[in-house]
């Protein structure tokens, strides 16, 4: 048994880490977002380090790592919410993986994994509804979960809106109606994948407000001392910690049993899902609280954390609906098909 | 370095089927209800068995008569005994502490004379440490030992005292040096609980029960041998034993928290409320945290095995278990009903004792400020 990263892993890890603190520092996430924009050529240079496909398999064009390696650099890139159409891409691509059919996997896998076209993913239910399709406005090819499975279309044959969402870091569309061609696979596994794809996002992000409170609570004065030596504000920030570990825990397990213990999947991937999202916003809401009215500014940088925290940890679903799932398959006490 | 890996190696499963089937074939059956003393014997004939068989003092080196198991080993250990609803040994306290801190701080006569009988539970030993005026500020204590002749006499009051009344032995801290700084001046002693100025008394819980002891020292006698480690040097000894005291028992707590809500599913099917949204949520959050609490056990084991040592991230392990634990038996006690509010069964009598899992073994606030301290680096209150 060993429940820690590995030396490759962990130089993932560093190797992801200084690269997006270096490019995309909070300034920078600044400028994008108040642009609403990506940056093709940090994009472009995303896709030369073989990131998008880092978890597709070699013979589809990709790097053939797995689903821990994949969450550790998404981890580092919510972060340093870096404004990037990854997920999106990463994220059709796990699905795809799972449950395309041959021709679908060589006609867009190998090009997801050289960057040469980018993804997105959401759903729209039998009421028409749309979720909030991630990075549809600039993709290629999108992932649409109908309620039956998933369908596979080119984001030209789709009627999309785009949607200006609080979270300006990436961005957003819904979508009319269902359209595409159907992926035969195994759409749960490739949904429980990309559910572990945003918890792992999700953990970065609130590691990072759990920093900016702690920094602040380190140097903040208030009565005479630093305020992080209250416990009404340390008490609060352990919480922050807890969240996030206990977040961080069940996202790599969940991500370590996709790859090598299947039939843990489905559940493991619920539970991932809805601690990542109620950590990283109880994280962010809770460093709002500790930072006071500064936090509440525009000028400082929580907001782009915050307010991703928020979108992110309800893309694919909410965190109640997580928890249902989680219960229907406790209370079945076996592993049972996703709700799509 | 390894890759992720939960999965047993072949040798940690060979070890797990040991156990398990070991267990199988030697379980006590459910401990005798309603006489505490027919309870104890019952279970110091368990330790007994435990012993014969070698399993008594799973992490004790192999040379003190333990088993010398890995931290993996004892994870497992005590994730089966919990599994299979095992009773507790008679001699808890002297397996998880009082035979650590002698193995590892005691000189050459203190653990011929001493590891033996923990380990066969010939002779009980209970902690003398809290007082009532000093508990989370534990270095606070009052109780006094004075030196004379060779021997000392302690002279104060402890409380919390679990097994009070069946100890030989009891791990004792009082103050030696009364000028010292409030940490440098303790001693870590080995007092005989069978004397004129050890007075036990035992101390009425909300529960109804008496689980706990207060001690009334009147100059009670200490000999200069039954002094573990230096005389001003005990904090640092009792500090050790806390941490493996945590250290141990996680993989435990986790199966026992687990089976609690298995227990808890099957009440809300047999009353159909499993369909009930509220419950399902409550359900939910506690099969999710019951399972960050064994995964975060099992990050935290990893480290340890890397470093050696026991670090504050174990904390969240206890405070994770209190707060679990707690809300388990009040979503109990709101599925049962009216049931669950009748005196003396056993949801009622757990749901009141979950109370004290907040207190007992470091207060959530005490572990918070652990954490904000030794994990985040927050500036110190004091």
């Amino acid at each position: 048994m060993n429940f820690d990263l590995s030396d490759e892993q962990q130089e993932i890890k560093s190797t992801a880490k200084s690269f997006f603190a270096d490019r995309f520092k909070p300034e920078k996430v600044r400028e994008l977002a108040e642009a609403r924009a990506y940056d093709d050529g940090l994009t472009k240079q995303v896709a030369e380090l073989g990131w998008p496909g880092i978890a597709i398999a070699e013979d589809d064009g990709g790097q053939g790592l797995g689903m821990v390696e994949l969450a550790v650099l998404l981890e580092e890139a919510g972060f340093a919410s870096a404004p990037l159409p990854l997920l999106g891409s990463a994220g059709a691509a796990l699905v795809i993986s799972a449950a395309g059919s041959d021709e679908q996997r060589s006609e867009w896998l190998p090009k997801l994994a050289s960057g040469e076209a980018t993804g997105a993913f959401g759903g729209v239910d039998a009421d028409g509804v749309s979720t909030l399709f991630c990075d549809l406005p600039t993709a290629d090819v999108a992932v649409v979960f109908d309620g039956e499975g998933a369908l596979l279309a080119p984001a030209a044959e789709l009627e999309f809106e785009p949607v200006e969402t609080i979270d300006a870091t990436r961005s957003y569309a819904t979508v009319s109606s269902p359209a595409g061609e159907r992926l035969p696979g195994d759409v749960d596994a490739g949904r429980d994948r990309l559910a572990i794809a945003i918890a792992a996002e999700l953990v970065g992000v609130g590691q990072r407000t759990l920093e900016m409170a702690t920094d602040y609570a380190r140097e903040r004065q208030q009565f005479g001392r630093p305020i992080g030596a209250y416990q009404a504000v340390s008490h609060r920030i352990a919480e922050i910690l807890l969240g996030v570990e206990e977040a961080r825990s069940l996202t790599l397990y969940a991500a370590w049993a996709a790859d090598a213990e299947p039939e843990s999947l489905p559940v493991a991937a619920a539970m991932a899902a809805a601690r990542s999202a109620d950590a990283a916003w109880e994280g962010a809401a809770s460093t709002l609280q500790v930072l006071g009215g500064i936090g509440f500014t525009w000028e400082h940088d929580l907001q782009f954390w915050l307010k991703r925290a928020r979108v992110a940890g309800r893309m694919l679903g909410t965190p109640r609906e997580h928890r249902d799932r989680v219960a229907e398959l406790a209370l079945r006490g076996a592993a049972a098909p996703a709700v799509a | 370095m390894a890759r992720v890996d939960l999965t047993l190696t072949e040798s940690e499963a060979a070890f797990r089927d040991d156990v398990r089937a070991w267990l199988e074939q030697n379980h006590p059956g459910p401990s005798p209800e309603g006489d505490d003393a027919a309870e104890f014997e019952f279970r110091r004939a368990w330790q007994r068995k435990m012993h014969e068989a070698g399993w008594a003092g799973i992490s004790w080196p192999e040379e003190y008569g333990g088993k010398g198991a890995t931290l993996i080993e004892q994870a497992i250990f005590n994730e089966e005994l919990a599994r299979q609803r095992v009773p507790l040994p008679a001699n808890v306290l002297g397996l998880v502490m009082g035979g650590p801190v002698v193995i590892a701080h005691g000189e050459p006569e203190q653990k011929e004379r001493y590891l033996e009988p923990i380990l066969s539970a010939e002779e009980i030993w209970c902690q003398g440490f809290s007082e009532p005026e000093s508990g989370s500020d534990l270095a606070s204590l009052k109780t006094r030992a004075v030196k004379s002749n060779g021997s000392w006499k302690v002279t104060g009051q402890k409380v919390w005292t679990t097994y009070a009344h069946e100890a030989k032995w009891c791990m004792l801290l009082a103050r030696t040096d009364q000028d010292a700084p409030k940490h440098k001046g303790i001693t870590y002693f080995i007092c005989d609980m069978d004397q004129p100025g050890v007075e036990v008394r035992p101390l009425r819980q909300i529960t109804g029960e008496a689980e706990f002891n207060e001690i009334f020292l009147e100059e009670a006698e200490v000999p200069d041998e039954n002094v573990i480690g230096e005389v001003g040097g005990g904090w640092q000894v009792a500090i050790t034993t806390l941490m493996f005291e945590r250290a141990g028992l996680g993989a435990a707590a986790v199966m026992g928290l687990k089976r609690t809500l298995e227990d808890l599913i099957e009440i809300a099917r047999e009353r159909g409320l499993d369909s009930d949204p509220i419950v399902r949520q409550r359900i939910a959050e506690f099969k999710i945290g019951i399972e960050a609490m064994r995964l975060g056990a099992l990050r935290a084991l990893t480290m340890t095995m890397k470093t050696g040592i026991p670090g504050p991230e174990g904390s969240l392990g206890k405070w994770q278990w209190a707060k679990y634990n707690q809300g388990l038996t009040e979503l109990a006690s709101d599925l049962l009903g009216p049931e669950g509010l009748r005196a003396n069964t056993e949801w009622s009598y757990r749901f009141l004792r979950s109370r004290a899992n907040s207190i007992e073994g470091g207060t959530t606030e005490v572990l918070k400020n652990i954490v904000a301290e030794r994990v985040l680096g927050l500036p110190k209150l004091r």
